[in-house]
């Protein structure tokens, strides 16, 4: 096999990487957020809310929870505007999909680091003459969030990591940018060992920054 | 209505065979990973540190790294290693790969979970290494294994849709070449969620009912 490996096609065109991975992180970003205001107001419809409304909670989670993310992102990209008679702007839609996909995959964190609040704690809260609202915003949200951190930080992770399928709808993300340079170079090995590359050391300084995070909400716990 | 029904009926053969392909692929990644992942794991937990640190490697780049990018680094990696294979394996090899890292941390998971006294018991019997292993730690561990492995079942089925991307006609490239010629993506896509879901709900059930009948090892 004469094939020399050479990376020079892949700093030529690092650009199409550079800003790929932007869009990369802005997706995960933005989706995460979404994902989290999802996720934790179902969680507290699931905890309090009346059993009907629990049994929506849950058909929505088992529902996106069993489908594969690929189906997900074709079912909303190209089924949707297929009924409806429009047309989705490509990253638009990923973001509402991957939004959907880690609210389903939230409310269960959240649902279960709720259910961890012992009631004692609420209980004290009442005492103390705290309303309803109260009793959430300075009892129940602020234990829950350090009980679910290292879980929520797994699920950040790997809805970054799911960011990657943006590419088969061609929003222009990291992986779209690999195939890019793949396409027009055919370097093919070098661009994906790159790509490889980023996607681990930008996971690793994400997990680095929220293992740091987790050390500065829970000063007592060492983790 | 009978317009929909002649619809399901001309398009259900089609999906049906990518149905079985994503089946198969799934059933051989699990079968494989199972096997593997399971001597990954033991390895990660006994063995000495030359054992322990590649696969430690191994295991954190796997599975720091997006499971669409595993499987075309290792499509355009394989002619490197002088072997020019067909899509179909090179993309089984890339789920093994990744499948054997995440059970492999399942399984180093369930083993420490078993307290040290068991295998001092086990030493203290005269039990051989493998032994201790086979009549000792790992009836324990099977318990604390088996819910988050089946859940992890689910995880391939799933995962196994992105062989679709290197053109292997799996129930999601099944699908989508029955929209390139119907043009009604909307029922056909419904069609492959009802497939994905009946599996992988019947899998996800079954690992919250093995976790309950479990959960008295919990304290």
């Amino acid at each position: 096999m004469n094939y020399h490996i050479n990376f020079n096609f892949v700093w030529k065109y690092a650009d199409k990487l550079y800003w790929g991975l932007v869009l990369s992180i802005e997706l995960a970003f933005i989706s995460i957020l979404i994902g989290c205001v999802i996720g934790l107001a179902l969680a507290v419809v699931y905890n309090d809310g009346h059993p009907w409304l629990k049994r929506v909670v849950s058909a929505y989670v088992e529902v996106v929870r069993n489908l594969p993310l690929l189906l997900l992102i074709y079912l909303i990209f190209y089924g949707i505007p297929s009924i409806g008679g429009f047309a989705f702007d490509a990253t638009e839609s990923f973001v509402l999909t991957l939004s959907l996909y880690a609210g389903a995959y939230l409310v269960e964190v959240f649902r279960a680091g709720l259910a961890a609040v012992s009631p004692g704690v609420i209980d004290a809260g009442k005492a103390i003459g705290l309303t309803a609202w109260q009793r959430f915003a300075y009892v129940r949200f602020p234990t829950m969030l350090r009980i679910v951190l290292p879980s929520l930080s797994n699920a950040f992770i790997s809805l970054f990591k799911d960011t990657s399928l943006a590419s088969v709808i061609a929003v222009p993300e990291l992986t779209f940018g690999a195939n890019w340079i793949k396409t027009n170079t055919f370097r093919a090995v070098e661009v994906w060992i790159v790509v490889a590359g980023v996607y681990l050391v930008v996971g690793w300084i994400l997990l680095a920054a929220l293992r740091l995070l987790e050390r500065v909400l829970m000063p007592g716990r060492r983790t | 209505m009978s317009g929909a029904f002649q619809f399901v009926v001309t398009t259900l053969p089609f999906l049906w065979q990518g149905l079985l392909v994503t089946l198969w692929v799934s059933l051989a990644v699990v079968l494989i990973s199972l096997v593997t992942g399971g001597l990954a794991g033991i390895g990660l937990t006994y063995g000495p540190w030359w054992v322990r640190l590649p696969l430690r490697i191994f295991s954190d780049i796997l599975r720091g790294t997006p499971l669409l990018v595993v499987i075309f680094t290792i499509y355009y990696l394989l002619p490197f290693a002088g072997l020019n294979m067909q899509p179909m394996p090179s993309v089984i090899l890339a789920l093994v790969a990744f499948k054997t890292a995440h059970v492999g941390e399942i399984t180093r998971g369930a083993i420490q979970s078993i307290p040290p006294g068991q295998t001092d018991a086990g030493k203290a019997i005269g039990l051989t290494f493998a032994q201790r292993l086979r009549w000792v730690i790992l009836p324990q561990a099977v318990r604390r294994f088996l819910p988050p492995w089946v859940n992890s079942v689910t995880d391939t089925v799933k995962g196994s849709s992105l062989v679709s991307l290197v053109g292997i006609v799996d129930l999601m490239l099944a699908s989508q070449q029955v929209i390139g010629r119907t043009y009604e993506p909307m029922p056909v896509y419904l069609l492959a969620a009802v497939m994905y879901f009946v599996i992988n709900y019947a899998l996800s059930a079954t690992s919250r009912r093995l976790e309950t009948r479990f959960a008295y090892i919990r304290e």
